[in-house]
């Protein structure tokens, strides 16, 4: 089947995208939001005009959407982008990285159905630890752009998703509530390489700003 | 033994709709086989305890095609829970009509007696284009128009057409207990 990436450049998209391929479906093109709304609880924000860069490493087409990103409106333009990839790239479905957030995806599940496309879950439920565990396993080379709940400082910015990063988070899970895989945006990840590109994305140079527990860090390639 | 049957199309959608469950079968140390429904067999379902027919995306109703395959409900004697589309599939092989309903996100749902562990008001998730009647032989568990939550009214047969494995586990784990 023909699948549109819901891509915002993080962990969680980009697995979702390689489990798809791997049930061997085609992936045709990649989708991004690119919200101004900082706090969008539908679009992650910090890496997502960098993720051009990826689907040129997928050698996929990307159709960049932007939107003001205020609440309901910002689904309307989540909704005209993947009607864009069903015109030019005949999607039939589209894949997402939703985890636990009902939120999230009861929304794309109803853009999906009014469409009459499929939508993939296959992160779905999924326990956070095994998964990042998954993800290692799986060659997927991801680091921490932002992070934005305390006891997460700028320290953590840039540090790669591997089985020391397990150990420290899983010692803040149970004291701060943090949730181990970021999906209730305690930190955003950004994907510098796994087995759907064909090539590596090697940070040049990069930008950090921030204060408290609200970090990010802006990368060039 | 505890037979997971898979009513996914695209075997994608397992990770979606039968994974979940099976991690919940993991975390309660019980053994569990899944078969797509197109692919069982007699011995599968004779060596199994209990049997649970998961759901599938709003899309498929492939299921709906083949009623066939689950003529084997009306003689069973073990226990069944059907799941969304396993719910669909077990109503109307107790003869109810399917209707059109959608729900997609968390709905609250008023449990008039205890279903499984659920009573009183609760939040479920839903995930469905289409509903049922109430077949004959079963009784309604919820104060709703449409059965939401449905039992047999003298065999093992449960039937939810909320998807239970998304914060409500405790469901299936007493079906199983």
């Amino acid at each position: 089947m023909k699948l549109g990436i819901l891509l915002s450049g993080g962990k969680d998209s980009l697995y979702a995208a390689y489990l798809a391929k791997k049930a061997g479906n085609e992936l045709t093109c990649a989708i991004t939001i690119d919200s101004e709304n900082k706090d969008s609880f539908m679009f992650h924000t910090p890496a997502i005009k960098k993720t051009k860069a990826q689907a040129d490493s997928m050698e996929i087409p990307i159709i960049i959407q932007k939107t003001k990103g205020k609440k309901e409106n910002e689904l309307k333009d989540l909704e005209d982008a993947i009607k864009k990839a069903i015109k030019n790239y005949e999607i039939e479905g589209v894949v997402s990285g939703a985890i636990q957030s009902v939120y999230q995806s009861t929304r794309i599940q109803n853009i999906c159905n009014n469409l009459k496309i499929e939508c993939f879950n296959p992160l779905w439920q999924k326990d956070e630890i095994p998964y990042i565990e998954e993800l290692i396993k799986n060659k997927f080379e991801t680091i921490i752009i932002s992070v934005a709940a305390y006891p997460l400082d700028e320290t953590w910015l840039g540090k790669k998703i591997d089985k020391n990063f397990i150990k420290e988070i899983s010692s803040l899970v149970e004291k701060y509530k943090i949730h181990p895989a970021g999906e209730g945006g305690e930190f955003e990840t950004f994907v510098l390489n796994c087995p759907l590109f064909k090539k590596v994305l090697k940070v040049k140079n990069k930008k950090i700003s921030g204060e408290n527990n609200s970090w990010r860090m802006d990368i060039i390639f | 033994m505890i037979l997971l049957i898979s009513t996914c199309k695209n075997k994608l959608h397992e990770l979606e709709f039968v994974k979940p469950i099976e991690k919940i079968l993991i975390n309660l140390k019980t053994e569990f086989k899944v078969k797509h429904y197109l692919k069982l067999l007699d011995k599968d379902l004779i060596s199994s305890e209990k049997i649970i027919i998961c759901g599938t995306s709003l899309k498929d109703n492939e299921f709906t095609n083949n009623q066939d395959s689950f003529s084997w409900i009306k003689q069973t004697n073990k226990p069944v829970l059907g799941i969304c589309a396993g719910a669909q599939i077990i109503s109307k092989i107790f003869g109810a009509d399917i209707l059109k309903k959608k729900e997609i996100g968390f709905f609250t749902e008023d449990f008039k007696k205890d279903f499984l562990g659920l009573k009183g008001k609760v939040e479920v998730y839903h995930l469905h284009n289409n509903c049922t009647t109430l077949p004959k032989d079963f009784t309604k568990y919820t104060n709703s128009k449409i059965p939401q939550a449905i039992k047999h009214k003298t065999k093992p047969i449960y039937a939810t057409l909320f998807h239970p494995e998304v914060r409500n586990k405790v469901v299936i784990e007493n079906f199983i207990k």
